[in-house]
């Protein structure tokens, strides 16, 4: 359908602007209609023509409709199928004119012609206007019921048509039973396997209110059924057999006898040359092997050569998608695919987006054996005139360095990386060099002595500037420039963009001098002065608790920015094996292609533009709905933990934003009791330029910052006595998500919503639309009539306390259920209040 | 399922335009298209075949487009406007309400009423695989390719004619001492039939053919040009091919549906005889200055003859201007430096099995040069065509088309061409 907003789009030169057009059409199709001379069909199908490519480019033309519709008595099969497409197009959004085309479409529903027939009965049901689905019953009755099989295919999809338009209609009629009778019984697989997609999502849709319609749903994967399926598989088209593959993948047989036995029959689908027949034949085979070990080993030997060959014989965009499902397969049980490494080697022509797939696998299948094949053939790729490539090739090797313990050689071809002075190979190895340190220390010798010849002034990308930063602190001791580097480098802080770099640079340079006191001492002074007068929030934080922590007691300093490492035994996965599990649960589906599981139905809707994926929020809520697992808990605190041990050396890095502040273990709570320090550190830090009364205990930061004339944002917060919410308040997906599993609800209630704005649920926008003039944000939305879920977010003025809620709107009972999670316990029934009145208004304006 | 099927034109504005389930939101096409075209910033990474925007998947469809070609007989921009009904009139039987129907050309045909207005071919470029077979090869009669399967020819009666074409690709990699690395050979048997009344057709392949390599000892091939067998590491079969006799004597037979449709996919990493050999010199003249010397040669029979073949390498970045010496009296071939992507390109037109060809470039950098040079250049690729030549060996003996009633004799084309993959050579 050529939507009529589309109208509105600025015509370019070369098509018409289309009034006068439109109206010279209007007047011609009149002068056509009645007419019966010879060579009417023709000039008709010119002008029919002229009138589809005008809707085609998005002029509006619902104007000739009633012409249209005159024209329509022919017998020209041609001109009929325009006209149905047409009037397809405008119906649902002229319901008055759509009346008018009910009646010779229902007189072709009776045509001679099974072609006819068929194609009145499609267009009849995809007409799309909800008050006219009475007169749908009978000719869809009948449909089911013809002798030809075309129009019996047709009227089995239209079943499903009248459904979404009136699902009571369509129970009322009694269809799915007389679906079913089709299904189990029609000559035409064809008619069988449109009886099958659409009983299918009927009773899906229908399962949750109903005992019968989820009895019904399980039927269908009843062994009689699916045996049923399976002897008629061969007539299927390619298309209906992945339909009937897709529910054999869910049929769970008696014992392994069965399991051989379907697997035996549907052996030769793996050789079929349509990769979807192939992927659902797969997902078969893991699917019933699945507790059966040994079996399921085989099974990923024996579809290997199939994949393959699917990856090599298709173009580009097949092979991703085949791809993509080997490589779920690759990283599910990488050393069946060790041997198969030069498979994914990657070609010079292949666009990036299949590289990047095969460089993960190759990294994945690494292992003694094959290891030095493959890091000498991405080292090929590193020196690649392509820059993406060549950085994921970098990160690859650097990848299979840390998964390996015999590295010796890895490290090596890693250092000759940054003496092939191209600054995006020096950018990205300088950050793996970094990881690789942090894993490996015992290399740090070996590194150490190349890094140090890196001019600082050749390294411009703030992670790979952050990453040489971390090591000119963290080896101050055997890097005998580190000192001066540093200095230089906070020479120019005011033209570092990066707050990542200077927060690094802080860090840095505090090591440098809890090392190497004297020759860092000036360093340290300018960093600390330039850092507290950082607009940045962090740094300037960061710089004052480096500056209070030395003046307290340099040798605390020492043991909390300094303290000896622990080598980082594994670096976290991107991914949970149970969100890999869930993956492979949905073999065969986009899941696999995005890496990410769906795990709602349907699917919550982003408003969130700049948020990464959709389903990776999705997935949580899908877990809230169900209830917080405790093991997911336990994952997120262990996760916590492990961010809290590079606390220091990376806190920027981690995106997900866990606060620093709220660490527990290893760094905190130092004891206040030390020693006295050595005098000469006393001494040297006299000499930080910040002139400072010493006070002994610092009782408050108020004397610093004044000294200092910057000032503290004063006054605790009070409370409004009217809750004011923030217009501009923000909050990316990921953040919410985070906060949702923290809090607990702290406002639980049921309220109705009017009936006027139930209509405008009809556009999924117009409710966050509407909420967010009220300063509510939409975070995620989702459902289906007349379930619709919503979560929003909004925050108070003064940014104090910030509110959470999860909205489901009933569109039939016209109830809404609303969960709040608020910050600030005290104001969550004023905020309830407002949200209420907000919503209430929704609709009546 | 499949809420919205459209074609755009590289401009942006829809050329089809067809909703099935009205589930999505306005603007699709528009925004698909933006999407795409600033996939990233840099316009360096290309967007993938499958994305996921606001909750709406978008996908590139290829059935799809094969059934059209079938119709249309070429698939270009002008080809699809002048034929939108029609398209319209196959994209609403290729989908019901978002589900696939069908996209066998032979079913379709049944359902489909509007008659293409057949498109001038000669002056576009045309998809898949049997395009290769336009290349200017006069023994080849490319205007089968390109006939709609459905339009009458001018004489008002059809051609009874077959295609069947074997068609390999081949992927190699040089390592810089001049050792294979890998290599892999992708053929697929492609058939197009004009044939009436569908009769039964029997495609005999290699006696000495075997399927999965396990299937033979190993001593069993040679190696580059011996007799040997040929072994496929595997393929694959249209669901129309029957394999009764496979085993006992190589035969496929198979009633083939009309329009385009590979018979058999398979692919083979046996090692085979590479049908270029590329040397590759650069060496530092001067400090602003360095030298490249490309050699190539054709090792395969006099009788043959590989069409447009394209070498290209790409050159340090530093790189300012490059002159070119070509063998003396040579016609047919060029060379040129594309300074935007500071990249070398050598064009020759046609090179005979036997022969050598060699190419001096001087180079002059805007800086001088630091590290190695092999680091900055290269690596060599190859692009080239050789028709009625196939390094795995796998030949279809005979055709047999089962004869019905009276018809005369029908042609067939068996035809057998090889394309360069990725053919790189490191340097």
């Amino acid at each position: 359908m050529a939507p009529p907003a589309q109208s509105h789009r600025s015509p370019s030169p070369s098509q018409p602007s289309g009034k006068g057009e439109v109206s010279d059409l209007k007047t011609q199709l009149r002068q056509l209609a009645g007419s019966r001379a010879p060579g009417t069909d023709d000039t008709k199908r010119d002008l029919f023509k002229k009138v589809i490519s005008y809707m085609t480019i998005g002029i509006d033309v619902s104007s000739v409709f009633s012409e249209m519709v005159m024209c329509s008595a022919t017998s020209d099969i041609v001109l009929k199928k325009m006209c149905y497409l047409y009037v397809g197009n405008y119906a649902k959004h002229n319901p008055d004119l759509a009346l008018l085309t009910i009646n010779f479409l229902q007189r072709d529903c009776k045509d001679e012609d099974p072609m006819i027939r068929g194609l009145a009965l499609r267009s009849l049901c995809s007409l799309g206007v909800a008050n006219l689905v009475e007169y749908l019953v009978g000719p869809l009755g009948n449909g089911l019921k013809d002798g030809n099989s075309y129009v019996r295919m047709v009227a089995a999809v239209g079943v499903l048509k009248l459904y979404h338009l009136s699902a009571s209609t369509c129970l009322d009629a009694d269809f799915p039973p007389l679906l079913k009778q089709l299904m189990l019984k029609d000559k035409d697989a064809q008619v069988v396997a449109n009886c099958l997609t659409s009983l299918q999502e009927i009773w899906s849709l229908e399962a949750s209110t109903s005992e019968e319609a989820a009895r019904e749903r399980e039927t269908l994967l009843s062994k009689p059924v699916v045996y049923y399926f399976l002897n008629r598989m061969k007539e299927f088209s390619e298309w209906a057999q992945c339909i009937v593959l897709e529910l054999v993948s869910k049929y769970v047989p008696m014992d392994t006898e069965e399991i051989f036995d379907i697997m035996n029959l549907l052996e030769d689908r793996l050789h079929h040359a349509n990769g979807a027949v192939v992927l659902a034949t797969i997902k078969v085979f893991l699917h019933m092997t699945l507790s059966m070990t040994d079996v399921h080993q085989q099974v990923y030997e024996r579809i290997k050569a199939p994949l393959l060959t699917l990856v090599s014989s298709g173009s580009p965009e097949q092979s991703y998608a085949v791809l993509s499902h080997l490589h779920l397969l690759v990283m599910r049980a990488p050393y069946i695919f060790s041997s198969d490494y030069k498979h994914f080697y990657c070609q010079y022509n292949e666009p990036f987006y299949v590289k990047k797939l095969k460089l993960e696998m190759l990294t994945a299948v690494a292992n003694e054996s094959n290891t030095y094949e493959i890091v000498t053939e991405l080292c090929e790729y590193v020196a690649n005139v392509d820059i993406p490539m060549a950085r994921e090739s970098i990160r690859a090797v650097g990848k299979i360095a840390l998964q390996q313990y015999d590295v010796n050689a890895i490290v090596d071809r890693l250092l000759q990386f940054l003496e092939m002075e191209k600054e995006h190979v020096t950018a990205e190895t300088l950050v793996l060099v970094k990881d690789l340190l942090r894993k490996y220390p015992q290399w740090s010798h070996d590194c150490i002595a190349v890094v140090g010849n890196i001019s600082s002034k050749n390294v411009q990308e703030p992670k790979a500037k952050a990453a040489l930063i971390w090591m000119l602190g963290e080896y101050a001791q055997d890097m005998q420039d580190s000192p001066y580097i540093l200095e230089g480098l906070v020479e120019n802080w005011d033209e570092e963009d990066s707050a990542e770099v200077r927060l690094h640079l802080l860090t840095a340079v505090v090591k440098c001098f809890l090392r190497r006191a004297p020759e860092t001492q000036k360093a340290l002074g300018d960093a600390l002065a330039a850092g507290v007068t950082d607009f940045h929030q962090d740094v300037h934080d960061r710089a004052f608790l480096y500056y209070r922590l030395l003046k307290y007691d340099v040798s605390v300093a020492e043991r909390i920015v300094n303290p000896p490492k622990q080598a980082v035994s594994v670096f976290a996965d991107t991914q949970s094996s149970e969100m890999k599990d869930r993956i492979f649960d949905e073999f065969n589906s986009l899941s696999v292609v995005y890496q990410k599981a769906q795990f709602l139905q349907p699917s919550y809707m982003f408003t969130d533009k700049e948020h990464r994926g959709p389903f990776a929020f999705s997935e949580e809520l899908g877990n809230l709905s169900i209830g917080t697992e405790p093991s997911d808990a336990a994952v997120a605190a262990q996760r916590v933990e492990a961010n809290d041990k590079d606390l220091l050396l990376g806190t920027s890095e981690k995106e997900e934003g866990h606060g620093y502040g709220s660490n527990g273990s290893a760094y905190s709570a130092p004891s206040y009791n030390a020693s006295t320090t050595a005098g000469a550190s006393q001494a040297h830090f006299d000499l930080v330029s910040i002139d400072q009364p010493s006070t002994v205990h610092p009782p408050v930061s108020f004397a610093i910052d004044d000294l200092l004339g910057l000032g503290m944002p004063s006054a605790p917060s009070s409370v409004p006595s009217t809750l004011q919410l923030n217009a501009k308040a923000s909050i990316d997906a990921n953040a919410f998500q985070q906060k949702w599993r923290q809090q607990p609800i702290s406002l639980s209630q049921e309220t109705s919503i009017d009936p006027r704005g139930v209509a405008g649920m009809m556009n999924p926008q117009a409710l966050p639309q509407h909420m967010q003039g009220h300063s509510i944000n939409c975070i995620a939305s989702g459902g289906q009539a007349p379930k619709f879920k919503f979560f929003f977010f909004a925050q108070k003025e003064d940014g104090s306390s910030a509110y959470l809620v999860e909205c489901i709107i009933n569109s039939s009972s016209c109830k809404v259920q609303l969960k709040i999670k608020a910050d600030e316990q005290a104001t969550s029934q004023a905020f309830s209040e407002l949200f209420q009145s907000a919503l209430s208004k929704f609709g009546s304006a | 399922m499949i809420s919205q099927f459209f074609v755009l034109s590289q401009r942006g504005d829809n050329i089809v335009f067809r909703d099935y389930r009205r589930d999505v939101q306005k603007g699709s096409a528009e925004i698909f298209f933006r999407k795409v075209k600033f996939w990233k910033d840099d316009g360096k990474e290309e967007a993938p075949p499958v994305f996921n925007l606001d909750g709406v998947n978008y996908f590139h469809v290829k059935r799809i487009a094969r059934a059209i070609k079938d119709y249309l007989g070429v698939l270009s921009e002008e080809s699809m406007r002048k034929n939108f009904v029609l398209v319209y009139e196959l994209l609403d039987e290729v989908i019901d309400f978002g589900y696939v129907q069908t996209t066998s050309t032979e079913v379709l045909k049944s359902y489909v009423f509007n008659e293409p207005i057949v498109v001038d071919a000669a002056r576009l470029p045309t998809l898949g695989p049997a395009a290769l077979f336009m290349q200017g090869n006069k023994r080849m009669p490319g205007t089968a390719v390109t006939k709609s399967v459905v339009a009458n020819d001018p004489g008002g009666r059809k051609r009874e004619e077959i295609f069947v074409d074997i068609i390999e690709k081949i992927s190699v990699t040089f390592s810089s001492s001049g050792y294979v690395l890998t290599s892999e050979i992708d053929g697929t048997i492609q058939m197009k039939s004009y044939l009436t009344g569908n009769p039964e057709i029997r495609l005999a392949l290699n006696d000495d053919l075997h399927i999965g390599r396990g299937s033979v000892p190993s001593f069993g091939y040679s190696g580059s040009s011996g007799t040997g067998a040929v072994i496929l590491d595997d393929c694959n079969f249209h669901e129309s091919v029957h394999m009764d006799n496979f085993d006992i004597d190589r035969t496929l037979s198979l009633v083939p549906p009309d329009g385009e449709f590979p018979v058999m996919n398979y692919r083979i990493t046996q090692e085979f005889k590479p049908p270029f050999t590329i040397n590759t010199l650069i060496e530092e003249a001067g400090s602003l200055k360095a030298e490249v010397i490309l050699k190539i040669r054709a090792e395969f029979p006099s009788s043959i003859t590989a069409n447009t073949i394209l070498i290209e390498m790409p050159l340090p970045t530093y790189t300012t201007r490059v002159n070119f010496d070509l063998e003396r009296g040579i016609v047919g071939q060029n060379a040129d430096f594309k300074e935007s992507q500071k990249k070398l390109e050598w064009n020759i037109k046609k090179i005979v099995g036997g022969s050598e060809h060699t190419l001096r470039a001087k180079l002059t950098f805007s800086q001088e040069l630091h590290g190695n040079i092999t680091k900055e250049a290269g690596p060599v690729s190859l692009t080239f065509t050789i028709p009625m030549y196939n390094p795995s060996r796998l030949q279809v003996k005979y055709l047999q088309i089962a004869k019905k009633g009276k018809t005369t004799n029908p042609y067939r084309w068996v035809r057998y061409v090889t394309q360069a993959n990725s053919y790189v050579a490191r340097i």
